[in-house]
């Protein structure tokens, strides 16, 4: 009775075993997910902080037609999940005539979806600057490209910085959706390899911890930021 | 695109998109609560005095916060089997929901609890007013207002994450609309429907936020 125990134990220590050796050659596939996530990621990064902060500086003009129209693409983009986002951009515009592999489609969703949240934090940030500030930038003959230059963002970005980090973030961790259109991210890695190594536990601890590796990292720059920035508070 | 657009097949399949609905309501709310449940016992680990638990609530938030919740759940549904767990679609996703907000909601009832200035807690118990009935009438009276609007922005981002769930095959309103499209092969009509469905519940939460928030300051102001 002991024996067979014993034995069953055994084996099952075996197959952890075997797996994690399986597991273990497939890491080179894990890091190339690693690198498709990085870089999908990256450059919906890029991207979107470029629209954010267009779309931002938008939300904080005097066309109201402009912020009207603008405020429905915001609530549109917040008020529905991702993966409905990115099921319209890769399932519905080729229906209007707009054929998009994976990889475009997944940037082009992931950066409007970033660009709604990031355009919230600048808009937040420019009108966290005193009145005064952009008075004072009138009263000088400042122009208006001069005045955000020079005076509006620079002061801005203060308020900025801490909570796009963050934003960055949830971008990456958002990332792990565009797995569901067949890109090989991390989540798609995993998704295929626990067919072949059926141990759910190890295989995505292995995709935790290489997300954790890229998240973490920004989570505590996004903190110092914040601790940073926050000492020095507007002096007028 | 509005003119190839079918009405009529959206109003066929409405049955099925409110069956959806009505499920990623129900999902939302039960794990609204888990993760309610989770967040304080967690929060009130991460002030607590003792190093252990505050190291343990750290490691789980922290966790729980730099991986996606897709891993997350995968981890859950493809992994607690092998652990000889069994459970169904339905409760892993309500567990790795719970579990994944209730991180962010230990952090936002940190934030007010911490916000009660240090002075009227020592008040409390210079009072003589022990542990609970410092918390019972100090703390909580002005820690629960202002912690409801991130909350409630929370709650916006469980709802909207019950959409994953779709992915281990749960019954929700994306995979109503993924069925219409398989079953009709018409994408632009399910899921522009899902998202309007989707719409309705974020403008209701958003408004409640406002009409707290719009209170809160009536309420300072008295």
């Amino acid at each position: 009775m002991a024996e067979t125990a014993d034995s069953s134990s055994g084996s099952v220590k075996n197959m952890w075993s075997y797996y994690f050796q399986k597991l273990l050659a497939s890491v080179p596939l894990f890091l190339e997910g690693l690198w498709m996530t990085v870089l999908v990621s990256g450059l919906s990064l890029i991207l979107g902080t470029l629209l954010g902060f267009c779309i931002g500086i938008a939300r904080t003009s005097r066309f109201r037609l402009l912020r009207f129209f603008l405020s429905f693409y915001i609530d549109f983009m917040r008020g529905t999940p991702y993966l409905v986002q990115i099921f319209i951009v890769f399932f519905i515009l080729p229906e209007w005539g707009l054929q998009l592999e994976a990889f475009s489609a997944a940037i082009l969703s992931l950066t409007l979806y970033a660009g709604a949240y990031i355009c919230e934090i600048v808009a937040s940030g420019i009108e966290a600057v005193p009145t005064g500030q952009r008075e004072a930038a009138i009263a000088s003959g400042l122009n208006w490209f001069h005045r955000m230059r020079f005076i509006i963002l620079p002061q801005a970005m203060r308020t900025i910085l801490p909570p796009l980090v963050g934003q960055y973030v949830l971008l990456v961790k958002d990332s792990s959706i565009v797995s569901v259109i067949g890109l090989t991210d991390i989540t798609r890695v995993g998704w295929l390899t626990v067919q072949r190594i059926p141990e759910g536990l190890m295989v995505f601890g292995l995709v935790g911890i290489l997300y954790f590796c890229v998240c973490y990292p920004l989570i505590r720059i996004s903190n110092w930021c914040e601790r940073r920035l926050a000492v020095q508070d507007f002096q007028i | 695109m509005l003119e190839s657009f079918n009405f009529r097949i959206i109003l066929e399949y409405l049955p099925m998109f409110l069956r959806g609905l009505w499920a990623t309501g129900w999902i939302s709310l039960i794990a609204f609560v888990g993760a309610l449940a989770i967040g304080i016992l967690a929060c009130m680990a991460r002030i607590s005095r003792f190093r252990f638990f505050s190291a343990l609530a750290v490691v789980y938030i922290e966790i729980i916060r730099s991986t996606p919740l897709l891993a997350q759940l995968y981890f859950f549904y493809f992994g607690l089997p092998s652990l000889g767990i069994r459970m169904t679609e339905h409760h892993t996703g309500i567990l790795a929901l719970s579990l994944n907000s209730g991180a962010y909601m230990a952090e936002i009832i940190r934030a007010g609890v911490q916000s009660v200035p240090l002075g009227q807690i020592e008040a409390g118990v210079a009072f003589g007013l022990n542990y609970f009935q410092r918390l019972r009438h100090i703390i909580l009276p002005q820690a629960i207002g202002i912690t409801i609007p991130p909350l409630l922005g929370q709650t916006i981002v469980l709802v909207k994450d019950t959409a994953l769930l779709s992915l281990i095959s749960v019954f929700e309103l994306t995979r109503a609309s993924q069925r219409l499209t398989s079953e009709r092969f018409m994408p632009a009509e399910g899921f522009f429907t899902a998202a309007v469905f989707y719409l309705l519940l974020y403008y209701i939460l958003k408004w409640l936020s406002a009409w707290w928030q719009k209170r809160l300051i009536h309420r300072q102001a008295r």
